[in-house]
């Protein structure tokens, strides 16, 4: 059996919405390398609308993808649903996760959180 | 192309050792402790590759137990040496930092029963200071385990003078040889080494196959009950086959291992020269005091599971000392003990290479990881900051 799912390793290679924002509305960055994970998020955001997204990650395959999907889950979203979304719905859409990497995807779900949050503060 | 440069974790079996397994498979199906002629074939067998692993490390036949491999060998050999020690009042044990968990964890528990334990330094290079384990030495020391060769970082221990200072103190001395073992020269009398651990399948043997060396005169207790098997010291029906392949291995390695070691040596120094040219990377470990298959390096701002998949879709096998890689959420304790931290020892590839690879192969490997850890590089928050200032370089 493979290590991960066709589609964790389908992020995982070609990530989506790889970089950097310039002037983005919200950043948020979760993690820390002593851990061996750090996620930065970046969020353009229109009329409470989500209109770009962007990430870096330092870390293991499943970070990576995991970052990668949940971008696609969020581009276009309205702020309050992106909002809602769980660690659960990245890892469901990447086909599933191997136990042990699970925090993976939470880190995504509070990279969100944590871009959102320092767009409110700006705003 | 496929590169299988983590022969550290495991080799590929040698034809030789595949085709004595068969055989013995085919020909030597007899319980060696059985009386019929078809029993004592197997015995035969069994005795005669005793008598030749002996050889080879120099020791005597009966100061060889066959054992399932590294692991039970260093759990054997620890055991026996704490009980031997309690039954003289002596409870302290010293070891080191970067030992194998094989050893670590057997540590652990002996703790939890009341030794004391010691873990030397390791220092920057990955090598133990003799004066350093002198002045550890006390009265109520009853074991020193160091082991020969490091499994990550490929650093050669001096055995022979820290058997040479357990003589003199009275103090067992087991070496965990599992990485040296046919890779590098053991002669157990000239090393001042009373136990011994090795593992047939990092010289080309089967798996599940080992053995453990114990000094004529040193206790040994057993860690598994049943029949007189090994002299009474390790019950259960001799894995013949296995025996007998491991030994057959051990033969050619030890025979072949100059010429082998010259040029895995070549090899490495130009993985080593090609990799150093990567900007904040850093090689783990003495640069000349290592095993010559052996290439460790920490690249900074990247993780390495992440280079490790990557490589694999290049053809080339490996290993990392990160979190990622263990399941654990600590990197590799080695790494650790030389004096890397955390955010870069997450960042670390082993390269462990065999005897067939070739020059083309290890420039492919060079040339890879140059492009992964570039393309990682690319999107790490982490070297973003470095780049930018906003994190200083470690390495």
């Amino acid at each position: 059996m493979a290590l991960y799912s066709e589609k964790v390793m389908d992020h995982f290679m070609n990530p989506r919405n790889v970089g950097v924002i310039e002037n983005a509305d919200g950043i948020g960055e979760v993690g820390n390398a002593k851990c061996g994970d750090i996620m930065r998020m970046y969020l353009k955001i229109d009329d409470e609308v989500i209109t770009d997204v962007k990430f870096e990650t330092f870390g293991c395959a499943s970070a990576i993808a995991s970052s990668s999907m949940a971008t696609e889950l969020i581009k276009g979203q309205r702020v309050e649903d992106a909002l809602a979304l769980t660690n659960k719905a990245v890892a469901e859409a990447l086909d599933g996760l191997p136990d042990y990497k699970m925090h993976c995807s939470v880190l995504a779900e509070e990279a969100i959180q944590a871009a959102i949050e320092d767009y409110k503060k700006k705003k | 192309m496929n590169i299988y440069a983590d022969n550290a974790a495991t080799t590929k079996m040698s034809d030789r050792a595949i085709q004595v397994m068969t055989d013995c498979m085919r020909n030597y199906y007899g319980n060696p402790s059985s009386l019929y002629r078809i029993g004592q074939r197997a015995k035969e067998k069994l005795e005669e590759a005793r008598l030749e692993i002996a050889k080879l490390i120099n020791a005597e036949p009966r100061e060889i137990i066959f054992t399932s491999g590294g692991s039970e060998s260093d759990n054997q050999a620890l055991l026996s040496a704490a009980a031997a020690g309690k039954r003289k009042g002596k409870t302290h044990i010293i070891s080191t930092a970067f030992e194998h968990h094989a050893i670590l964890h057997t540590l652990k528990k002996l703790e939890q029963n009341g030794y004391e334990i010691t873990l030397l330094p390791v220092h920057e290079n990955g090598i133990v200071r003799t004066d350093e384990l002198e002045a550890a030495i006390r009265d109520d020391t009853c074991l020193v385990t160091v082991m020969t060769a490091n499994n990550e970082i490929g650093t050669i221990q001096p055995i022979k003078e820290i058997g040479g200072l357990c003589r003199q103190r009275g103090v067992t001395f087991h070496t965990d040889a599992v990485q040296a073992v046919g890779h590098l020269h053991i002669d157990v009398k000239e090393q001042n080494i009373d136990m011994l651990s090795a593992s047939a399948h990092k010289f080309h043997g089967p798996k599940g196959t080992g053995f453990l060396y114990c000094r004529r005169g040193v206790a040994l207790s057993n860690l598994i009950e049943g029949g007189a098997q090994e002299r009474g010291k390790r019950a259960g029906t001799e894995n013949l086959a296995g025996i007998l392949a491991m030994t057959a291995a051990l033969k050619d390695s030890v025979a072949e291992m100059d010429m082998h070691n010259e040029h895995k040596r070549a090899i490495r120094d130009r993985l080593i020269k090609g990799l150093s040219e990567i900007p904040h990377s850093a090689l783990n470990g003495d640069a000349e005091k290592r095993l010559s298959g052996n290439v460790n390096f920490c690249f900074e701002g990247i993780e390495g599971e992440s280079l490790l998949i990557l490589l694999d879709r290049k053809g080339i096998s490996a290993s990392s000392g990160s979190a990622c890689t263990s399941g654990s959420l600590d990197p590799s304790h080695v790494l650790l003990a030389i004096g890397r931290v955390h955010d870069v020892a997450h960042g670390s590839l082993r390269l462990s290479i065999g005897e067939d690879i070739t020059g083309d192969e290890a420039d492919h490997i060079i040339k890879s990881v140059k492009e992964v850890v570039e393309y990682l590089r690319g999107f790490s928050p982490v070297w973003r900051d470095l780049m930018t200032g906003k994190r200083e370089f470690i390495l």
